[in-house]
């Protein structure tokens, strides 16, 4: 649209829209007026509907927050990370459940969480307890860059001492490597 | 004050229990040298607890040395040295048998001799070889390797008496010293739902398990003393990583390492007088050195990666570690004087948890080769790597203290159980356990 034309456009329609609001005032002082004896119960009235709505948006928005932290928390019942065989690296898909951790953290100052580090039984239980560690202290990072405090962060290391499942298949050595938040 | 009561609660200190552990041969070796102890001669009315003799079989063919015969093969069970038949014996290709006798000297006291005799020597001069001695003939009786004098003992030390007398016959004939008075130490872990974690100290044959700790959470990493009177271990007990120093016969424990992070991998230093361990409270894995009487330590590694499973030379000038700087983890010898470090393993991808042996001529390592993890021996001069085991998840190796023999903890179906192999990789055998887990083996020094 060019300059000229949006000038024009403003010059027509402005003047309609201060119209409409300016009518629209006078309706509202006429009824007022004219509803001279009952004006008391009016404004009760309207005072009684503007309270109802003003809860109604307290309470839609409590019951949003609410939904939140209901999702935040039932984000947080996940407090394990699984890891790749030899690596550390925190996976994308536990990014929102870090979030809502970090979250909570963050509202809770005085919250402390440790980050216990697991290792599958492959390797040997010195290098998986170095590994462990490296695991912990990767999620704690995590953490802290999404603004949690350091001191309310520690870690713990049992490399391949503790494991989830202890049948010696595949699938068990992946739930075993893992990270674990306990408050 | 209260804290210390609650950790003595927790813990229950020094419990005998059963002997859990007995000895699977998986692998013999043909080339053993042929030997037969013959069941010892008694005399006496109190019943013996156990066959010396028995023992004393299992306790050569175990060296992986010796192949000794069974009762049911010997041609003859001579009293002593004057009743071998030396052709019967020869004919069955044996070349050495060891006789005995016990006699109960009184209630609960007995007393043994015994002879170790040279059969082809004996077959030789028919057991009557004689010699100029101040200018007669006299006996020379050269057939007869070694004769005991009479020892004494309690009936409660049959198994240790025994294990002595293998020491000797091994000593005789292979000019190594024997190591099967020795004890190992090892983790186990039960399906019990209380205190699952325990430390045991058993003899190296399984027999004699003393329960040394007992914990809700992991124990790790038991390293003995040279004197063996102690074991510095790891213990979560305080939900975190601590290094602990055990007296096994006062019983008392001294917590020595509760840094933060990691606080593992004790190796005693073989004077005593020091500790290597990793600590991370600095960042990241690192290997130091405590010196146990002041406590101070001194930094070894300083990189951003793991270094990690310190282990003594045997002169104590040199640790071997484990280390992720090159990329993947391998093993390091770092001289301790100047602080350099020279790598010293390149085969397979990973080499882990190395020691020396004894004679400082190889390591014995962790190799994962193909994604598989074995025990391996490396030669130092050389640098060719052979492979020893063949089973699964191999870990944990610890060495015999003459070198003849690597204890480790193994898969075998979906139990952790401790494995033997020779330092030549030719004898094989597994030590099952009934009750759990068993892991973290240290064969103890000479006691």
């Amino acid at each position: 649209m060019q300059p000229t034309q949006l000038l024009k456009y403003l010059v027509v329609v402005l003047p309609m829209l201060t119209a409409a609001c300016s009518t629209t005032t006078g309706e509202d002082t006429a009824t007022a007026t004219n509803a001279n004896d009952t004006a008391t119960t009016g404004a009760l009235a309207q005072n009684d509907a503007d309270s109802v709505e003003v809860m109604t948006l307290q309470k839609k928005r409590q019951m949003e927050i609410e939904e939140e932290e209901k999702k935040q928390a039932a984000l947080r019942q996940t407090n394990m990370l699984f890891f790749d065989f030899d690596d550390s690296q925190v996976e994308g898909k536990y990014f929102e459940v870090l979030e809502a951790h970090a979250a909570y953290l963050r509202a809770n100052p005085g919250a402390k969480v440790v980050i216990e580090g697991h290792c599958d039984e492959r390797g040997t239980p010195e290098y998986n307890i170095a590994l462990g560690e490296r695991r912990a202290k990767s999620v704690a990072k995590y953490l802290q860059n999404l603004g949690v405090t350091a001191s309310q962060i520690s870690t713990v290391s049992y490399g391949e001492e503790k494991p989830l499942d202890k049948s010696r298949t595949e699938a068990a050595f992946s739930k075993n490597r893992r990270a674990v938040l306990v408050y | 004050m209260k804290k210390i009561v609650t950790l003595l609660l927790s813990l229950v200190l020094i419990t005998p229990v059963q002997a859990a552990i007995e000895i699977l041969i998986t692998e013999g070796l043909d080339s053993a040298r042929p030997i037969a102890i013959v069941p010892f001669h008694y005399e006496g009315v109190a019943q013996m607890p156990v066959k010396i003799s028995d023992i004393i079989s299992a306790d050569l063919g175990r060296s992986g040395k010796f192949n000794p015969k069974a009762v049911f093969e010997m041609p003859q069970q001579p009293k002593n040295v004057e009743d071998v038949d030396y052709t019967a014996w020869t004919e069955k290709g044996v070349d050495t048998i060891v006789t005995g006798q016990i006699y109960d000297v009184r209630p609960g006291q007995f007393s043994v001799t015994y002879q170790i005799i040279d059969i082809i020597r004996g077959q030789i001069t028919g057991g009557g070889a004689q010699m100029l001695s101040g200018g007669e003939l006299v006996a020379s009786n050269d057939h007869i390797m070694f004769a005991s004098k009479p020892i004494s003992f309690d009936s409660s030390d049959f198994r240790r008496v025994s294990h002595a007398i293998s020491d000797k016959v091994f000593e005789q004939l292979t000019g190594i010293k024997g190591a099967f008075q020795t004890k190992i130490a090892y983790v186990l872990v039960t399906e019990q739902p209380n205190r699952p974690y325990q430390l045991v100290v058993a003899d190296y044959d399984g027999y004699n398990e003393q329960e040394i700790v007992r914990s809700n959470e992991p124990l790790m990493s038991p390293s003995w003393s040279p004197d063996a009177t102690k074991l510095a271990y790891v213990t979560f007990e305080n939900r975190q990583a601590q290094i602990f120093i055990h007296d096994l016969y006062s019983g008392s424990r001294e917590m020595i390492a509760s840094y933060p992070g990691i606080n593992g991998a004790p190796s005693w230093s073989p004077d005593g007088s020091k500790m290597a361990m990793v600590l991370s409270k600095d960042g990241n894995p690192e290997v130091y050195v405590m010196d146990l009487l002041t406590r101070r330590l001194t930094r070894i590694t300083n990189n951003r990666t793991i270094d990690t499973e310190p282990s003594w030379s045997p002169d104590g000038k040199s640790l071997v570690i484990t280390s992720e700087r090159g990329g993947r983890p391998q093993l390091y010898r770092i001289e301790l004087s100047s602080g350099k470090a020279h790598r010293l393993t390149y085969t397979g991808e990973m080499n882990l948890g190395g020691s020396f042996l004894p004679d400082n001529k190889g390591v014995v390592v962790v190799n994962r080769t193909r994604g598989n993890y074995h025990i391996a021996r490396q030669d130092l001069r050389t640098g060719s790597m052979q492979v020893l085991t063949k089973t699964y998840l191999d870990e944990s190796p610890s060495i015999s203290p003459n070198g003849n023999m690597i204890i480790y903890s193994t898969l075998h179906g979906q139990n952790q159980v401790l494995a033997l192999v020779s330092v030549d990789g030719r004898f094989k055998a597994r030590l099952p356990s009934g009750v759990g887990q068993v892991k973290s083996p240290a064969w103890s020094p000479y006691m």
